[in-house]
């Protein structure tokens, strides 16, 4: 296998809901930024491929407009995923497995706040038998926490734990949304949204989008201090019927682990696309994750969820750690659909020399 | 590159207006299927999914590769789809030969669809973006100025664009899963349908199709235990350009001559007229038939009416282009792209049927979308490279 590094991540400065610009807007700087900070020339970036998804703008080819971000002149080699933006890094790193170029820019941006999400989801569900129910997300969520909670013991003060956690932790993002010092206690008075679910147990609205520069092995030392190595990725499904899966579980995500290797070694910082707050226990115990790890130090989703490039922030956030030396060894997770129905791991690496 | 790519199994569906007999997944299913038929294949040999489709407005489900995991036996496997835009049959194909080329799977089922019938494309398409003007005229209405410009520039004579449009549907009666059978059709009867989108009439534009179509691909160890004759991938290629680019030529865009440069060279093509023996390419409207062969290299420019004028492109002709009938006769959407390169492979392992050109060995499968901003190729070869 070629080696490939994250060389480089940056994501908007802001997740707030943001009327004064469009997705070209949000995603300029966001991009210029990744690429800069890789210090390859744009031009002489050899793939380029993205994630988004039109249902979120209400318009198709979305993704046709954001081509205009990058300045794709002359002609790219390039590609777009309607998928997390990190399913689109798979993507990247699979070309680079050809190994016939050197470099890869991922991007993805979401900007929710022009729809209703609520609505705009219920879509992702079987069109014959379950979307014409219009379930919304959050009473879906609230099923698979309700299930959870009633079968292993857990109680909704570890949910609470969860978010007073992931809020505390956003107050060293600058680019999140919701920062606090609450007590589980001040958290549980709050009324339910969908019980066992309240507000904060869910994601805020969030616009924006995040880039993330990959590179092949001579090329990462090179421009890379210290590069954060992608040791394995991967990507599982589960079944889509609710009524068949056990809603408490997830198969596809401790798959997806086990392939890219994560418990081959100790888990430093992990960064999980958790959106409502019981999704971090699953995902937890589906890839092996124990105390010892620090979970979501940027805060993670229920802090900024710009859908599509929430899970590529992930990869992102984690392959930071690495980069700036605060890791050694990351595990990065995205997800998609209903209750965690399709997971990605991606686990990152500080090598020597 | 670390494996070579092959063909081992084609499916499709039979394409119509309206395939009320199955859901969706019903009509994934039947693509799949025969591929893995074809492949004497079963789900279990496959190990990875690549899938496309047009825009997900065009049946109203959101990220339906969520949806269709049960139906393509993904449960438990990994599953990508893949979107840009009309090119996007042709994308799908090229991801997952990364996925055989980089030796990551052995064995991938790739698959496009489009089910037409359960939305409306022409809604969908003409959707006011939220920060743009509406153009509510759908496809016909974006590209027939840009094939005014191609009359005006090259001084085409009016009747080629319905000489196109009279031979792809000939050809389409010789392809038993074409949508549109139109036995009997001529010059004069295109000529009386009614103008859409002036000087695009309705029977020179494509219809609104469902189906679907699916490929089985191998690295070269499983290709060499495949029971049919494979299809070797010489060469793949994707461009893109964007919207709006000074000097951008939407006539003959730089990003569809780059794209076949790459593809050309990876195949070791120097002059595709010769080099290719047959070729299936995207054409929903039929002018895009010469455009496309001076963009492609088969002609000069502003002489590729000349080659359809000559007959050269007619499925007894020298240089025989869309034998299956194309997109002019089956168009759903999504798998438009898919089907050319599925019709090229189709053609180099001799199994097209009524309409297999005699010793097919190098083919080229062309798709396009977008703003003709969008566009992927491949070449396959009958002999193993």
């Amino acid at each position: 296998m070629q080696d490939v590094a994250v060389v480089s991540f940056a994501q908007s400065t802001s997740f707030a809901p943001d009327p004064l610009r469009n997705e070209v807007e949000l995603l300029l700087p966001v991009m210029n930024e990744a690429v800069e900070r890789s210090g390859i020339p744009k031009k002489e970036i050899g793939f380029t491929v993205s994630g988004s998804c039109d249902y979120l703008a209400g318009a198709p080819f979305s993704f046709v407009s954001a081509l205009d971000a990058v300045g794709a002149w002359p002609p790219i080699i390039e590609s777009h995923v309607e998928m997390d933006g990190a399913w689109a890094l798979y993507e990247a790193w699979v070309r680079l497995q050809v190994s016939d170029i050197d470099s890869a820019l991922v991007y993805a941006f979401g900007k929710s706040s022009i729809g209703d999400t609520n609505e705009i989801l219920t879509l992702q569900h079987d069109p014959y038998y379950v979307a014409p129910l219009w379930p919304d997300p959050v009473s879906i969520a609230a099923l698979q926490a309700r299930a959870l909670l009633e079968s292993d013991g857990y109680s909704e003060s570890d949910l609470a734990n969860i978010v007073a956690r992931s809020h505390k932790s956003a107050m060293s993002n600058s680019s999140a949304q919701r920062t606090s010092e609450t007590s589980v206690e001040q958290l549980l008075s709050a009324p339910y949204t969908v019980s066992p679910l309240r507000e904060h147990d869910c994601p805020p609205v969030s616009d924006g989008a995040a880039a993330v520069v990959l590179a092949t092995g001579d090329l990462a030392r090179r421009i890379s201090e210290r590069p954060a190595w992608i040791a394995g990725i991967d990507h599982r499904i589960d079944s889509h019927s609710l009524g068949a899966r056990d809603l408490t579980s997830s198969p596809s995500a401790a798959l997806a682990a086990r392939n890219a290797g994560a418990n081959q070694g100790p888990v430093d910082v992990a960064e999980l696309h958790a959106q409502f707050s019981h999704e971090e226990l699953i995902l937890r115990r589906a890839i092996g994750l124990d105390n010892g790890t620090a979970f979501n130090p940027s805060g993670g989703p229920l802090c900024a969820n710009p859908i599509m490039a929430t899970g590529l922030i992930r990869i992102g956030e984690a392959a930071s750690r690495i980069m700036d030396g605060s890791a050694s060894r990351a595990v990065a997770h995205a997800s998609s659909g209903p209750c965690l129905q399709q997971n990605l791991v991606c686990v990152l690496e500080a090598r020597d020399g | 590159m670390a494996e070579w790519c092959a063909v081992t199994g084609i499916g499709q569906t039979k394409h119509g207006a309206r395939r009320g007999d199955v859901s969706i997944a019903g009509l994934v299913r039947e693509a799949a299927t025969r591929a893995l038929e074809d492949a004497e294949m079963t789900w279990r040999d496959i190990e990875a999914m690549v899938i496309g489709k047009a825009p997900d407005m065009f049946e109203g489900v959101m990220m339906p590769e969520l949806y269709l995991a049960d139906a393509l036996g993904a449960v438990g496997k990994p599953i990508i789809r893949v979107h840009t835009a009309g090119s996007v049959g042709g994308s799908t194909a090229v991801v997952a030969t990364h996925l055989i080329h980089s030796g990551v799977h052995e064995r991938v089922l790739t698959l496009a669809f489009e089910k037409q019938s359960e939305s409306d494309t022409m809604w969908a398409l003409s959707s006011r973006l939220p920060f743009a003007p509406p153009i509510v005229a759908g496809a016909g209405g974006y590209f027939a100025p840009h094939v005014r410009a191609y009359i005006r520039r090259s001084g085409a004579p009016a009747h080629v664009g319905m000489e196109v449009a009279v031979k792809d549907r000939l050809n389409a009666l010789r392809n038993p899963y074409a949508h549109l059978h139109m036995e009997g059709i001529n010059l004069e009867m295109v000529a009386a349908s009614p103008m859409l989108w002036d000087p695009i009439r309705y029977l020179e534009a494509c219809p609104s199709s469902d189906g679907a179509c699916a490929m089985v691909l191998t690295n070269e160890a499983n290709a060499g235990r495949a029971p049919k004759p494979p299809a070797w991938v010489l060469g793949t290629a994707m461009r893109s350009e964007p919207v709006m680019a000074y000097g951008r030529d939407q006539v003959n865009p730089q990003a569809g001559r780059d794209c076949a440069a790459d593809v050309y060279r990876e195949a070791g093509i120097t002059n595709p007229r010769k080099d290719i023996d047959v070729a299936e390419i995207y054409v929903p409207f039929s002018w895009y038939e010469p455009m496309w062969l001076e963009n492609l290299g088969f002609a000069s420019q502003n002489e590729g009416w000349k080659l359809v004028d000559d007959g050269v492109t007619a499925f007894a002709g020298e240089m025989p282009i869309n034998p299956s009938g194309g997109v002019l006769s089956s168009n759903p959407i999504g798998a438009s792209g898919m089907l050319r390169f599925a019709e090229a492979a189709m053609q180099v392992r001799g199994q097209a049927g009524e309409h297999q050109i005699n010793d097919a060995k190098v083919a080229l499968g062309h798709a396009y979308g977008g703003g003709s901003q969008y566009f992927a190729m491949w070449v396959v070869g009958s002999e193993k490279p």
